[in-house]
């Protein structure tokens, strides 16, 4: 009953974050090889919102559509650029990974957004491609598809193995080959 | 009656359908003013005949004779049969006028309409195929009968111009069709009259009738391309919307960008109102919506752009430049 309570009460929801936290976002510490890191002290503070809150989740989801991922990522599955469901990170399902590869670019064909978009909407995004690739299933979805889905909705577990295979025992989570 | 004066301060403006001006809303005006009479005539007969009943004298049973039982019956059979008539010409009224309004056969142009989360695209036709496109703002010329061709890109909208005409859904994957005809020169606000997302409130749009030589100055103005921008500040902020995300979105006819998202943007400085009828377009409002959009209208489909102050300030002052 008082869960129920709990879940009814309205999320208050900002739709600008404060100039001082979008500073913050932006100071990421990345390993020198640029795979991995640590994500800046106030994504902590925040309670990781980017990766846990739906409104966020289904804010990316909007983004992939309005910035052209789909170009070269089709829905998720890849295209001329890399898939996000297949189990592989080229540069590892980190948070800060994939806010640098958006941010700045990758070499092969990654364009940088940091002039594009801000590094609000970065996060954003970041959290719901990392929600389509993610070995695990999340607590927390972006919203449904108006239009049919083309491949497995983003809130299923784990990713990988319902769609491709790919090489056996990437990650135990995935449990035996179907 | 001043609670009554101050209801009816509602019936009148731009956006009544009461206070008509187009040849559909005058007959739809007629007939509920003719059901409201025949209604009301209905209650207070009832009423006058209910009090009668409630005061007269009670006489007691050995009096009731047969005599007053064969009145009974001839009084409510001839009420039922009243009723029968009356709701069969009403019937009969409604037909009648909706077969008034369907008129379309000679219509002058056709405008397509089509609804989206949570703006209007204003499409003008020319024999047939797309001219130019505008946004939120159809021009109409007075007097003659233009045919709008409505669509949605989404969900069902529905297009209401109470002064004008009555109300037509626009439903995905088809196309429904209403007559347009305004009888006197003005502007008339209209909007979305089917929920249709968070932004519903924010969904408006209004029809601008001019007599027939406004109309036509307007029209040439609006398919010519876009001004060249003169004022350096306006130059600088064409070259902003061309390199920053701007143009993959919205479309300035006359230079590369040719995004076709967002609402055009070639005229946009010629327009009364932003983001459908939101905010009146001054160059502040423009800037506040660049700067902005999420907050001023949550959940619309425009992202923030990262912009500097300078960038903004530019930017501003060359959509203030598109007339």
């Amino acid at each position: 009953m008082v869960l129920a309570l709990l879940g009814w009460i309205d999320q208050p929801r900002k739709f600008r974050v404060d100039p001082a936290i979008t500073a913050e976002l932006d100071q990421i510490r990345l390993m020198p090889n640029g795979i991995g890191g640590a994500p800046p002290e106030i994504d902590f503070a925040l309670g990781q919102p980017y990766e846990n809150d739906s409104y966020n989740l289904s804010q990316g989801k909007r983004l992939y559509t309005w910035f052209g991922c789909s170009s070269c990522h089709g829905d998720g599955r890849g295209a001329a650029g890399p898939s996000f469901l297949d189990g592989w990170w080229l540069y590892g399902p980190e948070m800060v990974s994939i806010v640098a590869s958006i941010r700045d670019g990758r070499p092969h064909g990654m364009p940088a957004f940091q002039n594009r978009m801000t590094i609000e909407q970065i996060w954003q995004l970041a959290g719901y491609v990392q929600t389509i690739g993610a070995y695990r299933a999340k607590v927390s979805a972006p919203s449904r598809n108006d239009a049919k889905h083309t491949r497995p909705s983003e809130n299923r577990a784990p990713a990988a193995i319902i769609f491709d295979e790919g090489p056996v025992g990437v990650d135990p989570e995935q449990g035996p080959n179907p | 009656m001043g609670l009554f004066a101050v209801c009816l301060s509602g019936c009148n403006g731009t956006q009544s359908a009461l206070d008509v001006h187009g040849a559909s809303a005058i007959h739809l005006k007629h007939l509920m003013l003719l059901v409201i009479w025949v209604c009301a005539l209905v209650w207070l007969t009832v009423m006058v005949v209910l009090a009668y009943a409630l005061l007269r004298k009670r006489r007691v049973a050995a009096e009731v004779n047969a005599g007053a039982d064969n009145r009974a019956t001839v009084i409510v059979s001839a009420a039922v049969g009243a009723t029968a008539l009356i709701i069969a010409g009403l019937t009969v009224a409604s037909f009648y006028t909706t077969r008034l309004i369907d008129g379309d056969g000679d219509a002058a142009m056709t405008i397509a309409v089509k609804g989206e989360q949570w703006w209007w695209r204003v499409t003008y036709m020319r024999d047939g195929t797309p001219d130019f496109e505008t946004a939120n703002e159809i021009h109409i010329p007075v007097g003659r009968t233009v045919l709008l061709q409505l669509e949605s890109a989404d969900v069902v909208h529905s297009f209401w111009v109470p002064s004008l005409a009555g109300k037509q859904d626009l439903v995905p994957g088809r196309t429904n069709t209403l007559a347009l005809r305004a009888e006197t020169p003005g502007v008339y606000r209209g909007q979305c009259a089917e929920f249709c997302g968070i932004q519903h409130s924010h969904m408006a749009m209004s029809v601008i009738a001019d007599d027939a030589v406004s109309f036509e100055r307007w029209l040439a103005d609006q398919s010519a391309e876009s001004l060249k921008p003169a004022e350096p500040e306006a130059t600088a902020g064409q070259a902003v919307f061309l390199g920053k995300p701007c143009a993959a979105c919205h479309r300035v006819r006359g230079t590369p960008s040719a995004g076709t998202t967002g609402p055009d943007l070639t005229h946009v400085g010629s327009r009364d109102t932003i983001g459908a009828g939101l905010m009146e377009r001054t160059r502040g409002s423009l800037a506040a919506w660049i700067a902005d959009p999420q907050t001023i209208k949550p959940g619309n489909n425009m992202p923030m752009v990262p912009l500097t102050s300078d960038e903004l300030r530019a930017v501003s002052a060359y959509m203030e430049s598109l007339k």
